[in-house]
C-alpha cells in the first residue's frame, strides 16, 4: 500500500515537472568598455605562425584600449560542435569572439549563438568579395567577418604528365579518361585521388553540370540532388572512384585529408586540393613536381564552380562587451592582419584588392584566385545543413554509388528524402 | 511489525536515494526528452518546446535504416558474446591445467588486453591490419588488402577486437569459479568412477552456472552497446554506413545532429531491448529449473 502511494506521489511529481530544461543566452544588454575579452580560435597543425600574428593584433588592440586584456584559447576543430553547443547553453563559459567555419554559421545563428554585426561604419568592409561575404549572411544579416577563404583546384604531377606526354584536363569530362590512362601506364598509381567522403570535391562536379544539392524558395529549402543535372554530376564524380582510377577499397572511405594524403605520398597523379594544402604538399613526396590548375568546367576554358569554404570571426550573443568585441573582430580581420595571416599561414584573404596583391606576388595562387573570380558556390544556408552534415547524408550517397550498393537514381533519391526530412524539421 | 517495517525502510533509504539519483532520474529525463522536439535551438532557448508525444518513436520505427541497424547490432552482439564466452571459458579451463608460470603469463596477457583503453586498442588493431603497412597483411602476404572496406571483414575485424578486450573478464571470473569448487566434490565424482567429460558436464558446469549467467548478461549488455570500436575502426560506421550499430547510429543521427529528442528515443528503445533480452534469458533459465 505504502509503495503504491509512493509511486503515485512520484507520478504526480513527474507530471508537474514535465518539461526538459531550457537555458540560453539572452543578450545581456550590458556593453562594458574594460575588462577581459575572451577569444576562441581554431588550433592548427602548425600553430606557431598563427599565434604570432594573433599576438601582434592583441598587442595593438590592448595598447589602443587601456584596461582591456585579450585572452585567446585555441580549440580543436574536431570537437568544435560540442564546445560551441556548450558555450551557447551556458553564456558564462562562452567567449566574446570566436572563429568558426562558414558552413556552421546557419546552425549557430539559429541556436541563438552569434549576434549580427553592423559593418557599415567599417571602411574596409566594402572591399570584401561579395560572394565570400554572402557566406557570412543569414536572411540578409551579416553574422561574421570572413577571415580567410579556402577554395580547391586540381593538383597534378607535372613529372608524370610530362613522361606520358599528356596535358592537364581542359574539361570536366576529360578528367576520368586521363586518370584512367595514367593508371593503365602506371598500375601502382591512382589516376586521381578522389575520396568517397570528399564532398567538397564532388560538389563542383554537380555544380558544373548546372545542378545543385538544394534550392531555396522564399527561405524554404528542398533538395534537388535527385535532379537530372545533379545526378549527372554525381555519376561523373563516382566514375573516378572505380578500380581503373581510384579503387573503392582504397578510396571509398577517404575524406578530403585522406585524398590529399594520397597525393602527398606520391602515389596519385592528381587530386583536388585547396590552397591551404600547399604547405603540406610542399613537404611531401610530390614536392617540386606538381602543378595546379583550376578544376575545369563542362566546356573548355570554363572553371567548375568551387565551394567557398573559409572561416569567419564573429561576436557571441551573450557577450557583455559587444562594441569591444566588434572592434577586435574588425582589427583581426582587417586587411593588415589578413595580409599577415597570408604570410604566416598561406590563408587566402577575403578582400578583393588584397587577394589581387598576393596573387601577383605569388604565381601559385593564380588558379585559386581565378577560381574565386569565376564564381563560387556554397552549401544551403540553413540550420538544417548542420544536421545533414552530421548525418553524413551526401558522403553516404556517394559511397553507395561507388560501391555499387545503390545506383545513382536510388542513392540520390534516398539522399534527397533525408535532406528534405532535415529541412522540414 | 509496523515499527519493524519502518526500520527496514530506514535502512533501505540510502540505497534507494543513490539508485534514484543515479538511475531513476536519468531514465526519467531520457523518457521525458524523448517525448519532445528537443534540438540545439530548444536547449539554448532559441525556440519554444514542442511536445510530440510518441512522434520521435514513430519517426524512428518508420526508418528502414533503423531496423537494418538494429538487426546488425543484434547479430554483431551475438557473435561477440558467443566469441568472448568461448574464448574466455576455454582459457579459464586452460589456466587450471597449466603450471604456475604459464598461468601467470596468460593472466598478464589477458589483463593487458583488458586494461587497454578502447580507443587505443582499436587504433592498434587498425595499425596491425593496415592495408599497406600492417603486420597482418605482411605475414599473410596480402599487402594492399583492405580489411575495413568489405562489410563482413570489417565487422569480423571489429568483433575480433571486441572479443579480445572482453574475454579476460569471462576468463578471470570463470577461473575463480572453477577454483572455488570444493575438491571434495570432484574427488567424490572421481571415486564414483565419473570420466573427465562426465565430471565437467555433470559437476563443474552446474556449479558454474550462476557465474556463467552473470558473465553472459554482462557480455550481452556490453556488446550490445559497443560504440568506440565501431566508431574508431570503421571510421564512424563504415563505407556508406554499412557497419553501423545502434549506439553509433544514435550518435550520428541524433546527438551529432543535435536531435536530442530522437536520440533519447533511441536510448529508450535500446534500454527496452536490453531489458527484454535479459528478462527473456532469465526466464528461459528458470524454465530449465534453475534457481536464480
Amino acid at each position: 500500500m505504502r509503495l503504491k502511494r509512493f509511486v503515485a506521489v512520484l507520478g504526480v511529481g513527474a507530471v508537474v515537472a514535465c518539461a526538459p530544461v531550457q537555458s540560453g543566452p539572452s543578450s545581456s544588454g550590458a556593453d562594458e568598455k574594460t575588462g577581459q575579452l575572451r577569444v576562441w580560435l581554431f588550433d592548427e597543425v602548425n600553430r606557431g605562425p598563427k599565434e604570432a600574428v594573433v599576438k601582434d593584433a592583441i598587442a595593438e588592440f590592448e595598447s589602443a584600449h587601456s584596461g582591456v586584456t585579450v585572452d585567446v584559447q585555441y580549440i580543436q576543430v574536431q570537437t568544435r560542435a560540442e564546445r560551441f553547443k556548450a558555450a551557447f547553453s551556458d553564456p558564462k563559459s562562452a567567449p566574446d569572439v570566436a572563429e568558426f567555419g562558414n558552413t556552421d554559421l546557419a546552425g549557430y545563428v539559429s541556436a541563438g549563438g552569434f549576434s549580427d554585426l553592423d559593418l557599415s561604419k567599417w571602411g574596409e568592409s566594402k572591399d570584401l568579395v561579395p560572394t565570400v561575404l554572402d557566406t557570412a549572411k543569414v536572411d540578409g544579416k551579416v553574422y561574421g567577418v570572413p577571415w580567410f577563404v579556402g577554395v580547391r583546384a586540381l593538383y597534378y604531377r607535372t613529372d608524370v604528365f610530362a613522361e606520358l606526354g599528356i596535358q592537364p584536363p581542359k574539361t570536366l569530362d576529360e578528367i576520368a579518361p586521363i586518370a584512367r590512362r595514367i593508371r593503365q601506364a602506371k598500375p601502382d598509381m591512382l589516376g586521381i585521388s578522389a575520396g568517397g567522403k570528399y564532398l567538397f570535391a564532388a560538389l563542383p562536379f554537380i555544380w558544373a553540370q548546372g545542378g545543385d544539392i538544394a534550392k531555396s524558395d522564399g527561405g524554404k529549402f528542398t533538395s534537388t540532388v535527385d535532379s537530372e543535372q545533379a545526378k549527372a554530376g554525381v555519376a561523373k564524380y563516382a566514375e573516378l572512384v572505380k578500380d581503373d582510377i581510384c579503387p573503392p577499397a582504397q578510396c571509398a572511405g577517404n575524406g578530403g585529408d585522406a585524398s590529399v594524403e594520397g597525393f602527398r605520398t606520391g602515389k596519385a597523379a592528381m587530386t583536388i586540393g585547396g590552397d591551404f594544402n600547399r604547405k603540406s604538399v610542399d613537404a611531401s613526396a610530390a614536392a617540386g613536381k606538381y602543378g595546379v590548375v583550376p578544376l575545369p568546367g563542362k566546356t573548355e576554358g570554363s572553371i567548375a564552380p568551387a565551394f567557398a569554404g573559409g572561416n569567419l570571426l564573429g561576436v557571441l550573443k551573450g557577450t557583455q562587451r559587444k562594441s569591444l568585441s566588434t572592434e577586435f573582430v574588425q582589427l583581426l580581420a582587417s586587411k593588415k592582419y589578413q595580409q599577415k595571416m597570408y604570410a604566416a599561414m598561406g590563408n587566402l584573404p577575403t578582400f578583393s584588392d588584397v587577394q589581387q596583391q598576393v596573387a601577383e606576388s605569388d604565381k601559385f595562387l593564380e588558379p585559386f584566385t581565378a577560381t574565386l573570380k569565376s564564381g563560387t558556390k556554397f552549401v544551403p544556408v540553413t540550420p538544417s545543413w548542420a544536421k545533414i552534415e552530421a548525418q553524413a547524408v551526401l558522403p553516404t550517397m556517394i559511397q553507395e554509388v561507388v560501391t555499387g550498393a545503390k545506383d545513382v537514381n536510388a542513392a540520390t533519391k534516398t539522399a534527397a528524402d533525408a535532406m528534405n526530412a532535415a529541412f522540414a524539421s | 511489525m509496523r515499527n519493524q517495517g519502518r526500520v527496514a525502510y530506514g535502512y533501505l533509504t540510502p540505497a534507494l536515494l543513490v539508485l534514484g539519483g543515479l538511475l531513476a532520474y536519468p531514465i526519467y529525463q531520457l523518457v521525458l526528452i524523448s517525448l519532445f522536439d528537443y534540438g540545439q535551438e530548444q536547449v539554448s532557448g532559441g525556440a519554444p518546446l514542442t511536445f510530440l508525444g510518441l512522434g520521435n518513436y514513430r519517426t524512428l520505427l518508420g526508418q528502414q535504416q533503423f531496423w537494418t541497424v538494429l538487426g546488425q547490432t543484434v547479430g554483431f552482439a551475438a557473435v561477440c558474446v558467443v566469441g568472448s564466452l568461448l574464448v574466455g571459458t576455454a582459457l579459464a579451463i586452460l589456466c587450471t591445467r597449466v603450471r604456475t608460470w604459464a598461468r601467470m603469463v596468460l593472466f598478464l596477457a589477458a589483463l593487458g588486453a583488458w586494461s587497454t583503453p578502447a580507443v587505443a586498442g582499436s587504433t592498434i588493431w587498425l595499425f596491425l591490419f593496415d592495408a599497406n603497412f600492417g603486420f597482418v597483411n605482411e605475414v599473410l602476404g596480402t599487402t594492399g588488402f583492405s580489411w575495413t572496406f568489405d562489410k563482413w571483414t570489417a565487422f569480423g575485424l571489429v568483433a575480433a577486437q571486441v572479443i579480445w578486450c572482453s574475454f579476460p573478464f569471462v576468463m578471470v571470473t570463470l577461473y575463480a569459479g572453477i577454483k572455488a569448487i570444493p575438491t571434495e566434490v570432484l574427488e567424490a565424482a572421481a571415486l564414483d568412477g565419473a570420466s573427465t567429460a562426465r565430471t565437467a558436464v555433470s559437476v563443474t558446469l552446474p556449479l558454474l552456472k550462476p557465474l556463467l549467467i552473470v558473465v553472459t548478461i554482462q557480455s550481452i549488455i556490453w556488446d550490445f552497446k559497443v560504440f568506440t570500436q565501431i566508431y574508431v575502426m570503421t571510421n564512424g560506421g563504415g563505407i556508406a554506413g554499412r557497419n553501423l550499430v545502434l549506439n553509433v547510429y544514435a550518435y550520428q543521427q541524433a546527438f551529432a545532429a543535435s536531435e536530442y529528442g530522437l536520440g533519447a528515443a533511441i536510448g529508450v528503445v535500446m534500454t527496452a531491448v536490453l531489458l527484454a533480452i535479459t528478462v527473456f534469458y532469465l526466464r528461459a533459465l528458470k524454465r530449465q529449473g534453475e534457481v536464480l
